[in-house]
Formats: structure tokens, sequence, C-alpha cells
């Protein structure tokens, strides 16, 4: 049987997303692949364009970097909440005490910042470092810089989606750890009586 | 010295000190976790990928800081509210 190409590369990708998130959260990919998946899409793609002479990719702008990191402060809660339940979602804000949920609710707004500003700094630092090199040492200088530029537009693509990824595995694995002690309690106390 | 060429000089230096001095900070922090990560993948060459993911990860973290500083820099230069406010006067 004979594949096409266009499949080989579809497979490639989903495949190797499947494998990072599978890496990353210890879980079935099935409620992940499509969310973290298109983030790593969208963005690899909008940072290669930039590779376009004049076009200004939409991820140097604050905004669309802001909607992304909204996405995921947005999409957080909810798959802990689809796979903990709400209370067992909200009870991760006041471990390990009660006074810790000030500073818990500040850290899931200030990474959704910081994951904003990351992608939007890296990219528009990118597009201005090209202007200006190519204002004070044009052509040849500018092109590595630009090359240089397509490597750092796809590690930033791999670490939103990763960063993304990581934010939703912490809000939904406590869980799933207590139900692999149980299960290893379990399977002890199968043995002990086994043995 | 009038306020527009105070405020000009003021917000320029203190672009330029921003990102010097703040990039310091976060540069030795990759440098050394960079560092680490290379004898750990010397020690341990099976658990690359773990490493490799885990540092890229650890990299936008300490890196997030220096693009603070940037962005801080950039809104100096390019957007400066009191720049804005004087010239709008």
């Amino acid at each position: 049987m004979q594949f096409s190409r266009w499949q080989n590369l579809l497979e490639i990708l989903v495949k190797g997303m499947q494998n990072q998130i599978k890496d990353i959260s210890h879980q079935e990919t099935g409620i992940y692949l499509p969310f973290a998946g298109t983030l790593f899409l969208f963005i690899a793609v909008c940072n290669l364009l930039s590779i376009v002479p004049g076009y200004t990719p939409p991820t140097a702008s604050l905004s669309t970097t802001a909607a992304l990191a909204i996405c995921v402060f947005a999409a957080v809660p909810l798959y802990g909440i689809l796979n903990r339940g709400l209370l067992g979602y909200l009870r991760q804000y006041i471990r390990p005490t009660m006074f810790m949920l000030p500073f818990n609710i500040m850290g899931e707004l200030s990474r959704t910042l910081a994951l904003a500003v990351r992608l939007f700094g890296n990219m528009m630092s990118g597009a201005k470092i090209g202007a200006i090199l190519l204002a004070i040492a044009p052509l040849f200088f500018p092109i590595i810089m630009h090359a240089l530029g397509l490597l750092t537009g796809l590690i930033q693509a791999y670490i939103f989606a990763v960063l993304a990824m990581v934010y939703i595995a912490s809000a939904t694995r406590a869980q799933q750890e207590r139900g692999q002690k149980q299960e290893k309690k379990q399977e002890e106390k199968g043995e002990k009586s086994n043995g | 010295m009038d306020s527009i060429s105070l405020i000009g000089m003021a917000s320029v230096v203190t672009a330029g000190l921003t990102v010097a001095i703040g990039s310091i900070g976060p540069s030795l922090g990759e440098g050394r976790s960079v560092a680490q990560a290379l004898s750990s993948i010397a020690q341990q060459p099976d658990e690359t990928n773990n490493i490799t993911r885990t540092l890229f990860v650890g990299l936008a973290m300490i890196e997030s800081t220096a693009i603070y500083c940037f962005v801080v820099a950039m809104i100096l230069i390019f957007a400066n509210p009191f720049w804005d406010h004087v010239i709008a006067k």
C-alpha cells in the first residue's frame, strides 16, 4: 500500500505530538491533542511565515499572543474540572495550606502574562533586530539573524505548546497519582496475600 | 533643560541600562543550566529526550525575565506614555 507524501507528513506531525503529550502528561492523549496540537501548528506556521519579505508574523503582536495565552488560561481549569470534578480542581488551590490561595491565584495569572509576553517579545525582537541590522549592516548579516530567527520561532512554538501542556497536566495529574498509589498499594497487598 | 529633552534622555538611557543589567542574570542562569544539562546528557545519553525537553522549558522560563526587560526597554523607546503626554501638550 502506497502512502502519499502529505499523509506521511501529517502522520509524523500527529504521532510526534502524541508522543510529546504522552511523555508530559502520562495520560491518554485523546482530549489534549486537538488543543495543544492546534496551538503548536498555529504558532509554528505564524513564526515560519516571517521568512516572507514584508510580512510581520501575527505572533509579533501582543494581541495575538494575549489571545493565545487566554485560551490556555481558560483551558487549564476546563481540563482540570473535566478530569477531577469541580471540587477536586478547586481543592488544589488551597494545597498545601489555606494560606497559599492568593499565591496560587497570582501564579496562575502571572504565568499567563509570561506566556503572552514571552512569545511576543521573542517574535518582535526578531523582527526589530532584522530591521535594525538591515539599516546598519545590510544584506548578509541580517540573513544569518533571520535564519536564526526561524529556529527561534520553531522553538518558541514548541515551548508554548509544551508549557500549555505542562500547565494542563499539573491541573489534571494529582488525582491520577493518587490512583496510581492506590493501585500500587493494592498490588502490594495482592503480592503479600499471594506470598 | 526643558521636559521634552529631559524625558527623552531619561528614557533612552534607562532603556539601555534595562537591557544591559537585565540580561546579566538570565544569561548566567542559562549558562549554568545548559552546562548542567550537557553534563547530564554525557552521563546518561539514554535520557537525552527527557533532559532536552525539560531544558527547553526551563530555558524559556529563565529567558522570560530577559524578555521582560527587553519589552520594558521597547516600551520606553517606542511607546513611552510620558513622552506622548509631553508631545501632546
